[in-house]
């Protein structure tokens, strides 16, 4: 069996990656499940979704511990511990990565990887088009099992709801992905079944009963939202230009999560461990103040600016 | 046709294969998906029927079960909090002897809230007087909504019928559908024929009279009791000609590698196909291990547990819901249904997948081996949670934060 296990970000595509393999692999008579995997999180939030493919029915059910492929759309989820990227990875298990980043540079990140395709953006093909169509290409031809004719027929079937033009930019975006890692075509292994004698015992424990004020669902301390660190969902960064912001502090209010803070000088100050990145003060500020750019970018800045002080 | 629908899809498509004629509807996540379906056929002109949204489940109900006094087919669906939002009109509707079937995708119930699933929220509803059925796979669920119709709609029966399907594990997960053709579904399904029990504005009746005075009301009650038991035997007939028609069997249980099978699981629902996969690969080591998950658990299918349990030697019963203050409430029933047997399997109780918390293969086979020392030893282990160490050192870290001193005040 085939388990493929896809992360992303709300809004990268990574559902609509996952039923666009789904569907190829079933075009190609393969059993088939799919399923994304999401609860109360927004666009920006680390989200997963998996693909199993087998010659017999499949019994298996929910998320994938031992993934025989595992795509990752955003890099920068690498290095969150609680999106447990890595999870369950084996030396056959190939982790393709849809990184500007070279495959020398990750590897030196992560060694415990055993197989690794790194997939770079395409300048060309399909510019704007969310990560998960390109990772969906890839990810199809790195199975081997996959015809350009039925990855083409799923994006068609999977998109069927929108406009031709939106169906062809993601056809050949799917494709470029498909050709851009020709060389690892059918990289990847069906896995086997685990055998019982292999398989680690639980270590169950007996609960015993909690003095209510903990066992309870109640939060005593103040503030911990703190703690949750929703900067990692951001896609896009508000930065305030300090030139054109007059102090008017509406951007304080209209804040959904309270994440702008007044500073000394009387200029407001966005917490980006916990912005979002709605861009809701962006819309909202009277005079243009605030301007939107990628999370990517603001590192390149600040990578940029780190070296000019060395 | 055969193609990839999530279980929300299949319920959907079973509605409109149904040709039901009214839908009273009402969002809830993880059901939303069914009606939002549902609504873009009618808005489409491919389903012919009237859709209306209410303002609650209470009233979703209601309207559920007006209409199908009426005498036309009605589809309605909701999960977890809005199944008990409407619980006292799910009596009424089995108490005016209304057929009609409700999709229910289950989620655990508050609190704390979770999205979700376990079986609290169906099971809560199993004294009211609606048949369940259970489904294990996105085809059942398309199944179950036919079959429902039929077996709601028999005259010997006439009660609402349930069908149940997990949130997440079925209702956002897309496997291979046949979608029957509607020549096929009309063959199986005659159109709703509502006999004498019809109102209509011309033909003024008083549904649902108040009957002071507990003889009568006994009377009724049981009456609504005998026609479930009697959905027993017609639910064999309709799953027998089911399986004439279509070729997929959906018995009152499933039997999974039972035949020499010494040590069963029972339980219910889409996990159950967890452990078919642990059925599978404890076979492949040569251990005589099998599976009996109930389709139909109202009415209850005592005699057919008694049956395919009578001489076994030992059971894992695993509950995905607790009884508070009791425990499991399938290995309550099956217990009490196998009491009469003089040859009793061990019987262990195990409760596991609260709110969606998965069942790993290693525990279905810990389950095995504690089921096997009770058969070897005579000694029956108390009823467990399936939790381990590091769930509780990740609850003890949650704890940290939330403050609270752990002690009784």
């Amino acid at each position: 069996m085939y388990r493929i296990r896809f992360h992303g970000r709300g809004g990268q595509g990574i559902k609509t990656a996952s039923r666009i393999l789904g569907t190829a692999l079933f075009l190609e008579g393969f059993e088939v499940q799919d399923a994304p995997r999401y609860g109360a999180e927004r666009r920006g939030a680390p989200i997963f979704a998996y693909v199993r493919a087998d010659d017999a029915p499949i019994h298996e059910r929910g998320v994938i511990h031992r993934p025989d492929l595992v795509v990752v759309a955003d890099d920068t989820l690498l290095t969150i511990t609680p999106a447990q990227v890595l999870e369950g990875i084996a030396s056959a298990s190939v982790v393709l990565i849809y990184s500007v980043r070279s495959e020398s540079w990750w590897r030196q990140q992560f060694p415990q990887i055993g197989q690794m395709v790194v997939l770079r953006p395409d300048r060309g093909t399909g510019v704007g088009l969310p990560a998960g169509i390109f990772c969906a290409g890839a990810a199809a031809a790195l199975l081997g099992t996959v015809s350009r004719e039925a990855l083409v027929k799923a994006v068609e079937e999977e998109l069927a709801a929108h406009d031709s033009a939106l169906v062809e930019s993601n056809r050949q975006a799917v494709l470029a992905a498909y050709e851009a890692v020709s060389v690892s075509h059918g990289m990847v292994h069906s896995g086997v079944p685990q055998p019982v004698a292999k398989t680690a015992a639980p270590a169950w424990i007996d609960v015993s009963r909690d003095a209510v004020d903990i066992a309870a669902p109640v939060i005593h301390a103040g503030t911990t939202s703190r703690l949750v660190k929703t900067g990692l969902w951001r896609t896009r960064r508000p930065v305030i230009d300090k030139e054109k912001c007059r102090r008017c502090l509406q951007c304080c209010a209209w804040c959904p999560e309270g994440g702008i803070l007044v500073g000394e000088d009387g200029f407001p100050m966005i917490d980006y461990e916990h912005c979002k990145g709605c861009l809701v003060c962006v819309a909202q500020c009277p005079f243009k103040a605030i301007r939107a750019i990628p999370e990517a970018q603001a590192k390149e800045e600040r990578d940029a600016q780190a070296s000019d002080r060395q | 046709m055969r193609k990839l629908l999530t279980g929300n899809s299949a319920a959907a498509w079973g509605a409109r294969l149904a040709e039901v004629d009214y839908l009273p509807v009402f969002p809830i996540t993880p059901q939303t998906e069914i009606i939002e379906t549902l609504a873009e056929w009618v808005d489409r002109s491919e389903l012919d029927a009237r859709l209306t949204t209410l303002e609650s489940e209470h009233s979703m109900v209601t309207a559920a079960g007006a209409a199908a006094a009426t005498g036309v087919r009605v589809f309605t669906a909701t999960s977890s909090q809005g199944l008990l939002y409407a619980m006292e009109m799910l009596y009424n509707l089995a108490g005016w002897r209304t057929p009609l079937v409700l999709v229910n995708v289950s989620r655990g119930l508050s609190a704390p809230i979770t999205l979700e699933p376990d079986h609290n929220d169906v099971l809560a509803a199993r004294d009211s007087g609606f048949l369940q059925l259970h489904c294990a796979t996105c085809q059942e669920v398309l199944d179950g909504v036919l079959l429902g119709y039929r077996l709601a709609e028999d005259m010997r029966v006439r009660l609402p019928v349930l069908v149940n399907l997990d949130g997440f594990y079925l209702s956002f997960t897309r496997e291979p559908v046949i979608i029957p053709t509607q020549d096929q579904v009309r063959a199986f399904l005659p159109p709703f024929d509502p006999g004498r029990n019809r109102f209509r504005g011309g033909e003024p009746v008083s549904q649902a009279v108040a009957v002071l005075g507990g003889g009568t009301y006994s009377y009724f009650r049981y009456q609504a009791h005998l026609a479930a038991l009697e959905a027993k035997k017609v639910f064999q007939e309709i799953s027998a000609d089911f399986k004439t028609h279509f070729g997929r069997a959906f018995d009152a249980i499933e039997t999974y590698r039972c035949e020499d099978a010494d040590i069963l699981f029972v339980m219910m629902g889409s996990f159950a196909t967890k452990a078919r996969e642990a059925v599978d690969r404890l076979r492949d080591d040569g251990r005589k291990v099998g599976l009996l998950r109930p389709r139909l658990l109202r009415p209850f299918p005592s005699q057919a547990f008694v049956r395919l349990l009578s001489g076994r030697a030992g059971v894992a019963v695993i509950d995905q819901n607790l009884s508070t203050g009791l425990g499991g409430v399938l290995y309550t029933e099956l217990a009490a249904a196998l009491y009469p047997l003089q040859r009793r399997p061990v019987l262990v109780s195990y409760v596991g997948g609260l709110g969606g918390r998965d069942i790993t293969a290693g525990e279905f086979y810990a389950m095995v081996e504690e089921v096997r020392q009770a058969v070897t030893t005579g000694r029956v282990p108390p009823p467990r949670l399936l939790f381990t160490e590091s769930e509780m050192q990740s609850v003890r870290g949650l704890q940290r934060i939330a403050g609270g001193k752990g002690r009784d005040a």
